[in-house]
């Protein structure tokens, strides 16, 4: 536990001090900013529009019309911004030599990969932070449910855990950040859209790609449902992830 | 301490090491020499846990460096050969991280730290960014780093390599210092590092193992007969001959010739000390000896012979390395 938080602490302050966790987060700010004030906009004509039509004051639902399509944008950040967070974890230790430090150090192979996951998680619930305030404001304005938030923010945190997983298996496979950061984001992608082709292709590859597809879990949770199987599902994913980083590392160590 | 029996790694087909054979007796120094390539590195990945072996054994501190790999890894302190640093820690952020997840414990690691910084001599150094450091200093934060655990054992990769003469000289008293309460194995390829610090040398070529010993032993055991070197100023009698009539002298060569002074290969019997016979002899005749020394195969053309297979084919036929005098080998 405590090597394990000694990696995590170390992979945390690695982002801060250079350039990346800066970048990360900046770019994290300017596009949730923009997602935030063009829904705000579209949700404010919307709600206008029923004013008239239905002669009266309506209240929309803040939760369904506001909140659940922004944290759904959230993922298409989570795709641009993640890779550049996961990309250096491990071919960057691998290029400077600093891996040896590691792998002869008495660590245990978990010990060092969980302290890489839990630093990069930490930097990307600080982003997860960035976006609370938008989402406040907005208590004062209207009267959204807090619980469906919560339960949105779950689902946010357990996503982007499996897309932090993902991106660590893939820097494992590399010494070159730059090839990590562009494979990670082309199979983040790839995730993302495996449902488009579903929704013509009939039913089964419909239901198969909806249950491969990362994204359809997160829909449950951001309507305010909890469900087991949504959770087992990240879960096992990050486990996975997280599983096949090992074996890669340590298929590293026979190859030499 | 340390114990490695019939290590063999393979690369797909390549046998990096084979077959390697060792002992290292606690408090020593020992030496890990060959030719670049030679499996050096690899035997010490192998030791420190990094990478296990195909096949063979390796017994660190007590602890198998397969079956338990915490146990002696804990016991462990490895420099590889480019210093493992982060860019953006400072030395000491560095340093603390090192030690915390060596298993240093938090009450004592502050102390820890100082003290490696002034064993290593880097102290000045201490906020500096490990990205600003110069090779120098790189190299002994990676041994400061090695060390900070007190481990038993130390295994250095080219401790040396890239530093200037006088930091060279401060490292290597550094590992003598170290040898005491450590049992240091280094490797380089550097011969006369080994010949200054080392207790007992593997010669190691190919990834086979072909001579272990300690440095003098090795010196003599390559020398077959005693060979002198006398340099006499005869005001310009014919030295050569008189020498030669010495009893025991089997052979005796003009070495070199400058002002008047000329000086002699003079070889003799193997366990015949002929100093004595040749200063009267130089003496009686009423003219100057200027110097009189063993003369000793170095390190160096010992481990040509024993890495080369075919030395007259490398040197393209010009000779078997000769013998030189000891004094001109070691700055080589």
């Amino acid at each position: 536990m405590r090597n394990m938080l000694a990696i995590a602490s170390k992979e945390l302050r690695s982002y801060f001090a250079g350039p990346i966790a800066y970048i990360a987060i900046g770019l994290w700010a300017l596009l949730y900013g923009y997602f935030y004030v063009a829904i705000l906009q579209f949700f404010v004509r919307n709600s206008m529009q029923m004013m008239g039509q239905m002669g009266g004051p309506q209240s929309m639902n803040v939760n369904q019309q506001l909140i659940r399509p922004l944290l759904q944008n959230v993922t298409i950040m989570m795709l641009f911004v993640l890779p550049m967070v996961t990309m250096r974890t491990y071919s960057e230790e691998k290029r400077s030599g600093t891996i040896e430090l590691l792998l002869t150090s008495p660590l245990s192979d978990l010990q060092i990969i969980m302290g890489k996951f839990l630093g990069a998680m930490g930097l990307y619930a600080v982003m997860l932070l960035v976006t609370v305030p938008h989402i406040a404001l907005l208590f004062i304005y209207g009267n959204p449910e807090w619980k469906p938030i919560l339960t949105a923010y779950l689902g946010l945190l357990l996503l982007g855990g499996c897309f932090i997983s993902l991106g660590l298996l893939i820097s494992s496979l590399t010494k070159n950040q730059i090839v990590a950061g562009m494979v990670t984001f082309a199979v983040f992608l790839m995730l993302w859209i495996i449902t488009w082709i579903g929704s013509f292709s009939g039913p089964t590859v419909d239901q198969l790609t909806k249950y491969l597809s990362i994204i359809d879990h997160l829909d449950d949770f951001s309507k305010g449902v909890l469900d087991t199987s949504h959770l087992i599902y990240y879960l096992s994913f990050i486990t996975f992830g997280l599983f096949l980083t090992a074996k890669s590392v340590d298929s590293e160590r026979w190859r030499g | 301490m340390i114990e490695v029996q019939h290590l063999t790694k393979r690369y797909g087909r390549v046998t990096a090491v084979d077959d390697v054979s060792f002992r290292v007796e606690r408090g020593e120094i020992l030496g890990f020499l060959g030719p670049n390539g030679a499996g050096k590195t690899t035997t010490m990945r192998i030791l420190t846990g990094y990478m296990p072996a195909t096949e063979g054994k390796a017994i660190v501190a007590g602890f198998d460096v397969f079956d338990q790999p915490i146990e002696a890894k804990r016991r462990t302190g490895y420099l590889p050969e480019t210093p493992p640093l982060y860019p953006d820690m400072s030395v000491v952020e560095y340093l603390d991280f090192v030690a915390k997840i060596k298993g240093v414990p938090s009450s004592g690691r502050r102390e820890r730290v100082r003290g490696a910084m002034e064993r290593t001599r880097i102290a000045d150094m201490a906020n500096r960014a490990c990205s600003k450091l110069s090779k120098g200093y790189r190299q002994r934060v990676g041994l400061a780093q090695a060390l900070i655990h007190n481990p038993d054992v130390l295994i250095l990769d080219e401790p040396t390599a890239g530093l200037d003469p006088k930091q060279i000289i401060e490292t290597r008293q550094l590992i003598k210092e170290l040898a005491g309460d450590h049992t240091v194995i280094l490797s380089t390829h550097i011969l006369p590092e080994v010949s200054q610090t080392c207790q007992r040398v593997v010669i190691i070529n190919k990834g086979r193992v072909v001579a272990v010993d300690t440095p003098d032993n090795l010196t003599a055991r390559l020398r077959g007969n005693e060979t002198m070197y006398v340099q006499v100023d005869a005001n310009g009698a014919d030295a050569g001959s008189l020498l030669a009539s010495i009893p025991g002298v089997t052979r005796v060569a003009a070495a070199d010739q400058r002002e008047g002074l000329t000086g002699f290969e003079i070889e003799s019997e193997h366990g015949h000390d002929v100093r004595r016979d040749l200063a009267r002899a130089v003496v009686s005749q009423g003219w100057g000896l200027l110097e009189l020394r063993p003369m000793r195969m170095s390190l160096e053309e010992i481990f040509l012979s024993l890495t080369t297979d075919d030395v007259a084919a490398v040197a393209g036929g010009d000779a078997a390395p000769a013998a030189t005098p000891e004094g001109d080998a070691v700055n080589a």
